[in-house]
């Protein structure tokens, strides 16, 4: 994928974070799985001031003076995931999440980057605001935070914002997320305003003409509850639709949280015409399915809706083979109270940072539909898509890395959640697959309470 | 049984013990003085977030001639208008220790959810376009009476499939008792994947001379301005039920209220085929036999009925 054509201003990051001590450690023996390195064995791993300083045979580095030494031996060590897609709800909605909680969040699943949509209230379109939420990042995020600014004003669908300047401010890239840019003149313009701003435009697809008052997908599950559906039509028509607009623009496009696999053919049909697009999807809908809504739990209610089992398996299959390239978590706090309504009532979203590893490890790797190797490169791709650097194992790299216990099973909920809200689609599933470390930009952002120093 | 929150959940055989017990309190109705002491010092709760005639008054008469004491609550000029939300009001009502709540909702799994919120028994008198299990067990309890059974009836239920609660509670209770059911309806109100539900699915009328019994759906006339068809004249044209389409053998349900020359010509409403004041008689002995069945303890999940009488003192069942 060729990157985009500008960067923002010069010396200005993407992604920010609070000032951390840099981490010096020695992770020994652990299973250290790299696909873009050829890792996928046991080796020490030593971080120095941040950065990783040695490779080595396992048990064959020594711990310098004042660095803590942990035992990895049966654990894996993992480049951190990145997460494209997620709702911190700052400014506006402090209630469900703000930036702290949702990068704790990130950091006890794993991630090692977050991209946090511009949908808040207000929602991030002009300079100030993104401004103002940097300057928090600065001093609040545990993992480090890139802001999407978005494609309309208000995501209104009529006018664009000021692209080129939030774009030198630091905006990873434009997404009206939440809701689609209805109108495709307006999308269009957007598509030939890249050539100034750089970035990549992300987009929620739906056509609300189809999507009405639909609250899950359109098929059996929803004819039985009397629930309007929301047909998969609305989401494939336009992928189709604006995937041909990148392509007569020659624009980069990314496609959010696909649900159907209508939308997998069309992504895939556009990608084998030479289109520049890419896409993500969501663990819940790699694991979940329409019949999940059978009792009306609105935790399973979300936008796009758990489809049915065959388009589950059309995602896993376009993940595997790249179709789609990157898992992204959409994670969307609610309030409990907002939760506790009647399903047709209830806020879409749910929660996803700090189970998106051991479900996807359980439910495809396990089995064997997916590889840990591709499913780590899966979990990282999104940071490339986004011009942002891919973690890495490697000497000379800042320390991004987990480690993680894949045997140890645990319940989701059982100890409450990192996340200020408690809405997640796999709360009382038992994963097998536990973070214990996750080192960010060389510095420990989480650790589990069960991992101990070995010195 | 602890509640009764669906259709989808009844056995044939739970069925049959609540419309063998209507059948009993049928004889209670022709007394002169109708009232049994079965749940004398019980309350009920009726809370009606929808506009209802038939079921809210039965279920009101229902409680009564049980003797319990009932509670009326309308969404207009309750506090439900001032924004409480559903579990604020029902945590508030079961301060007062109901034996049941009957629930009324716009919304789908409304019942499922307050049964949740509350000891209490709760009863789904419809929830949104979900289910309204009562007026398909009082169908059931009417057709029985005329059929002596629905084995191997033929039943077409014609009209708004898409917004009708009635039309999926009763195909799912006409088909556990043994009719055929087949669906019938412009097809832009009928919804996708409805054969799920065990029935057949038919855009046209041609083949309704092969019905046993013709249950017209209720056409709102907000449907026509929200372009689901184009006109009431067409609708009328294609699907009203009318004395040249409706056979002499046949027999007619609506669950009311009807609109008169929409889905139903006056001539077939007011023939002795139409069952419809049959219905809503059998609305109260359903409901009181509803009522019964699970604050005076019918059989378990498991079938087995028990004869005690009427008996206030007899046990709850356990959840």
């Amino acid at each position: 994928m060729r990157p985009v054509d500008s960067a923002p201003a010069a010396g200005r990051p993407d992604l920010l974070s609070r000032a951390t001590p840099s981490a010096d450690l020695l992770v020994r023996r652990a299973w250290v799985v790299d696909p873009r390195e050829g890792l996928d064995g046991p080796a020490d791993v030593l971080v120095r001031d941040g950065e990783i300083a040695e490779l080595g045979e396992p048990g064959a580095l020594a711990a310098p003076a004042g660095a803590e030494v942990l035992e990895g031996e049966a654990r894996h060590l993992l480049p951190g995931l990145v997460d494209p897609h997620v709702h911190l709800r700052v400014p506006g909605d402090e209630h469900e999440e703000d930036l702290d909680s949702g990068t704790r969040a990130a950091a006890a699943g794993g991630f090692v980057a977050v991209l946090a949509m511009p949908n808040t209230r207000p929602p991030v379109d002009a300079a100030p605001g993104l401004q103002a939420l940097r300057e928090s990042a600065a001093r609040e995020a545990r993992v480090p935070v890139g802001f999407l600014a978005a494609i309309t004003r208000g995501q209104q669908g009529r006018e664009l914002t000021e692209m080129a300047e939030l774009r030198d401010l630091g905006a990873v890239g434009f997404t009206d997320d939440g809701v689609p840019v209805a109108g495709a003149g307006v999308l269009r313009r957007a598509l030939q305003y890249q050539r100034l701003c750089g970035a990549v435009l992300a987009l929620h697809e739906e056509d609300p003409g189809l999507s009405g008052d639909g609250v899950m997908h359109e098929g059996e599950v929803s004819a039985l509850l009397g629930l309007a559906g929301i047909p998969s039509v609305s989401e494939s028509t336009m992928v189709a639709r604006d995937a041909s607009l990148a392509l007569y623009e020659d624009a980069r496009v990314h496609f959010q949280h696909l649900s159907a696999r209508e939308s997998v053919h069309a992504l895939g049909a556009a990608k084998a015409a030479g289109a520049r697009v890419s896409g993500e999807v969501s663990p819940h809908h790699l694991t979940l399915t329409h019949e999940a809504v059978r009792r009306l739990d609105t935790r399973v209610k979300m936008n796009p809706p758990l489809r049915a089992d065959e388009d589950r398996r059309v995602l896993v299959d376009a993940l595997r083979d790249g179709t789609i390239d990157c898992v992204a978590t959409d994670h969307a706090p609610h309030a409990r109270e907002e939760k506790e309504a009647p399903f047709e009532e209830a806020p879409m979203g749910t929660t996803g940072l700090e189970t998106a590893f051991a479900a996807l490890h359980s439910e495809l790797v396990r089995p064997g539909l997916l590889t840990l190797g591709t499913l780590v490169e899966r979990m990282t791709a999104g940071a490339a898509l986004f011009d942002l650097p891919v973690p890495r194992v490697a000497v000379g790299q800042a320390a991004n890395f987990l480690l993680a216990d894949l045997d140890a099973d645990w319940t989701v909920g059982e100890s409450g959640y990192e996340s200020r809200s408690e809405n997640c689609c796999f709360a009382g599933r038992t994963f097998s697959g536990r973070i214990l470390l996750t080192v960010a930009a060389g510095a420990v952002a989480y650790r589990a309470r069960s991992l101990a120093l070995v010195a | 049984m602890k509640h009764l929150l669906s259709i989808e959940e009844l056995e044939r055989g739970d069925m049959e013990r609540i419309l063998d017990r209507a059948a009993s309190f049928a004889e209670v109705s022709g007394r002169e003085i109708k009232k049994v002491p079965a749940l004398r010092g019980r309350t009920v709760v009726n809370l009606f977030y929808e506009a209802s005639t038939r079921t809210s008054s039965s279920f009101d008469l229902a409680a009564k001639r049980l003797s319990a004491d009932v509670v009326n609550i309308r969404s207009v000029g309750s506090s439900v208008d001032k924004g409480e939300s559903l579990k604020d009001t029902v945590q508030t009502m079961s301060a007062y220790d109901p034996a049941a709540i009957v629930i009324r909702s716009p919304h789908v799994g409304a019942a499922h959810l307050v049964a949740g919120w509350t000891p209490a028994s709760v009863i789904n008198a419809g929830d949104g376009k979900h289910e309204h299990p009562t007026q398909a067990l009082l169908d059931v309890y009417t057709l029985r009476r005329r059929l002596g059974g629905l084995d191997g009836a033929r039943i077409w239920i014609v009209g708004d499939v898409l917004h009708s609660r009635v039309a999926r509670s009763n195909v799912i209770a006409f088909g556990r008792m043994g009719a055929k059911v087949t669906v019938a309806g412009p097809p832009t109100l009928l919804p996708r994947g409805f054969q799920a539900l065990g029935c057949e699915v038919a855009t046209t009328l041609d083949r309704l001379g092969e019905a046993d019994v013709v249950y017209a759906l209720r056409m709102q006339h907000e449907r026509m301005t929200e372009a689901y068809v184009p006109s009431l004249r067409e609708y009328v044209a294609r699907y009203q039920i009318d004395g040249r389409r409706l056979a002499p053998r046949q027999l007619l349900m609506h669950p009311g209220p009807v609109n008169r020359g929409v889905e139903l010509a006056p001539e077939v409403i007011d023939s002795p085929q139409a069952l419809i004041g049959e219905q809503v008689g059998a609305g109260v002995v359903v409901r009181m036999a509803v009522l019964f069945e699970l604050l005076a303890g019918g059989g378990g999940a498991a079938g087995g009925l028990r004869v005690e009488r009427s008996d206030e003192r007899t046990e709850r069942q356990p959840a």
